[in-house]
């Protein structure tokens, strides 16, 4: 049977909403460069990202700071870098870009609408809890 | 913050369409000046965009990367009499192209639109998330 994976849904919404606010900006650079040559669009493939995410299997960078003296203290800190991948042109241009602005608008727009939807499903999450903690009714 | 970089993205976009604007502006206006600032015919200017990656930021950014004058050929038109003709009459306009530059100008101005409303969109998101939890 296929079932559908339980989370906790304030990790859900946490780990939605960063990952729209990424993809966001990814859609926004897009978009900002829709004239750049030879700049290619590039997307996520949101729903494989944030499944690894929430399986706690994220794919991270380690970066680590430079020591210059034996005292100083070894620092590690990984950044949280989703696979990146082009998006393939349906026209594509003489210079190189593969920048379809109603494409990149069209997505742009509904991640926008699911960000929207993320936030209100992780604010009725806090007010239903928030009313389970107080014994008031929110 | 994505939300915030976001931003800075939609600036970035701001300024170098902007200055796009602002050159087609320059040649329009050029279009039939034969003698420009530096003693010859004035030539049609346009931007060189160049994306511009910021350290441990997903999104990249556009800057003008330089200016270049336009080494189409000059136009020559037969003007005998005229002050700047040559032996057989002609002188010699800007190479400016006037559709070229209209659409030039379409499509830095729709650019301009899409960067205005990214950042609004981005604004209303992160209104959104203040009202979080209320």
């Amino acid at each position: 049977m296929n079932t559908v994976p339980q989370f906790d849904s304030l990790k859900f919404g946490e780990a939605a909403l960063k990952l729209r606010s990424l993809r966001h900006e990814l859609l926004s650079s897009n978009l900002v460069n829709a004239d750049t040559p030879n700049y290619k669009a590039r997307d996520i493939d949101f729903q494989s990202v944030l499944m690894q995410r929430l399986s706690g299997q994220s794919s991270t960078t380690s970066v680590s700071l430079d020591r210059t003296h034996q005292g100083h203290i070894q620092m590690t800190s990984s950044v949280q870098s989703p696979k990146q991948m082009f998006r393939v042109g349906v026209q594509p241009s003489l210079d190189g870009n593969t920048v379809d602005p109603d494409i990149e608008r069209g997505n742009f727009v509904k991640n926008a609408f699911f960000t929207e939807a993320a936030l209100s499903f992780l604010g009725s999450t806090l007010r239903t809890r928030l009313s389970a903690i107080t014994g008031q009714p929110s | 913050m994505s939300l915030l970089g976001t931003f800075d993205l939609g600036t970035s976009g701001l300024v170098a369409n902007s200055l796009r604007l602002n050159l087609i502006a320059s040649n329009v206006a050029n279009a039939e000046t034969a003698v420009s600032a530096d003693g010859q015919p004035y030539r049609a200017r346009h931007v060189v965009l160049q994306s511009e990656a910021r350290a441990g930021r997903v999104g990249q950014g556009v800057k003008v990367a330089r200016i270049v004058e336009s080494t189409a050929e000059p136009r020559l038109e037969y003007r005998p009499g005229h002050p700047l003709a040559n032996t057989q009459g002609y002188i010699t306009m800007p190479n400016v192209n006037p559709a070229e530059q209209m659409v030039d100008m379409v499509s830095a101005s729709r650019a301009y639109q899409f960067n205005i409303e990214m950042m609004n969109t981005t604004k209303q998101l992160m209104l959104k998330t203040l009202d979080l939890g209320k």
